[in-house]
């Protein structure tokens, strides 16, 4: 109670906040919260992932966005009335559809007794692996995790992709002659392109 | 880059113990929490720590570009490779009970594997993600 309260409070401080420095702090901090959250709930596994993808990657890669953007939140231009409204009919929509869920923790449900009692019970004789997460990962759900190792591959690409526009002039080329080459391929791509070009050397 | 000494030589100091506890963590995923994902993980914050520290330039020396873009595949395929002996042999993809003569080793082995695949994966794709950015703010 006292962990999710402190989240509502980091949520509102994320909000709240302006400089957008505080918020990648702020987030990370939410994050280890949420990964103590975790720890609460026995999902050990999950809180692990929390604390080093959401504090650990996520923040340095958001640190290193703020790098290529303003550090600071623009002033909006519209007024968020509308927004606002698709949040709110959003939520209310998710919380009444919470009423029509079984209890929590409630252990005749489908999600505990379908195939989760079968997993706990061959996990050790039949696998010889005390941790259930794991089998259920690698063995049971193999398929799954296979996906989810091409899903991982392709965030990857896509962004190499995205970010990444000048690195066949980089093997040709030393350091010094490469850079004025890469924003010479750069502005004909777009001027979207030219200015963060333009910025990153003025910086 | 010149930064303070004391955070050059803790971390200097640092970077063993994490690659340590990633590998740990992929090595007793079957026994306590952790695996191939969170190791892989682990394992990339390490090189972005000494990236932070050390510059870019030093990092790129020892992960090159090229390396990343070849390991990001390579997991994948040791995850497909893991599944093939048994297709080979008539079962199911990603039936590791082919994998050794005893079932419960045939599935340690498969879930190494398997979680090796991951480990590779994950953490060259966080590295190159992170190259991507820095790479993009120069």
């Amino acid at each position: 109670m006292i962990l999710l309260t402190l989240l509502a409070a980091v949520t509102i401080a994320i909000i709240q906040q302006r400089e957008l420095f505080g918020v990648v702090v702020l987030s990370g901090v939410y994050s280890f919260l949420m990964a103590s959250v975790m720890i609460v709930l026995d999902a050990v596994d999950v809180a692990m992932t929390e604390a080093s993808v959401g504090a650990g990657i996520s923040t340095v890669l958001l640190l290193a966005t703020l790098h290529l953007t303003k550090a600071r939140e623009s002033r909006r231009l519209q007024r968020p009335y509308i927004p606002l409204a698709v949040a709110l009919i959003t939520g209310a929509a998710l919380v009444w559809g919470t009423q029509g869920m079984p209890k929590f923790g409630a252990a005749n449900t489908p999600m505990h007794t379908h195939v989760a009692p079968r997993y706990l019970k061959d996990s050790l004789p039949v696998m010889g692996v005390p941790n259930v997460v794991t089998t259920v990962l690698a063995n049971y759900r193999g398929f799954d995790t296979f996906g989810e190792v091409t899903v991982v591959l392709t965030a990857g690409l896509g962004v190499m992709i995205l970010l990444r526009g000048r690195r066949k002039s980089k093997k040709k080329k030393p350091k010094g002659k490469d850079k004025n080459k890469a924003k010479g391929a750069k502005s004909k791509t777009s001027p979207a392109q030219t200015t963060t070009a333009s910025r990153a050397e003025g910086a | 880059m010149k930064l303070d000494v004391i955070l050059r030589v803790t971390t200097k100091f640092m970077l063993p113990f994490i690659v340590l506890f990633a590998l740990y963590v992929h090595f007793h995923g079957d026994y306590g929490p952790g695996g191939g994902f969170q190791a892989g993980v682990i394992s990339a914050a390490a090189f972005i720590l000494y990236a932070l520290v050390f510059g870019i330039e030093a990092t790129q020396r020892v992960v090159p570009q090229r390396l990343l873009e070849v390991l990001m595949p390579l997991g994948v395929l040791i995850y497909a490779a893991a599944g093939l002996p048994a297709m080979v042999l008539g079962k199911t993809f990603l039936d590791y009970s082919v994998l050794a003569h005893d079932v419960k080793h045939a599935h340690e082995w498969g879930i190494f594997i398997v979680e090796s695949g991951v480990l590779i994966t994950v953490a060259s794709t966080m590295l190159a993600i992170f190259y991507a950015f820095v790479e993009r703010g120069r």
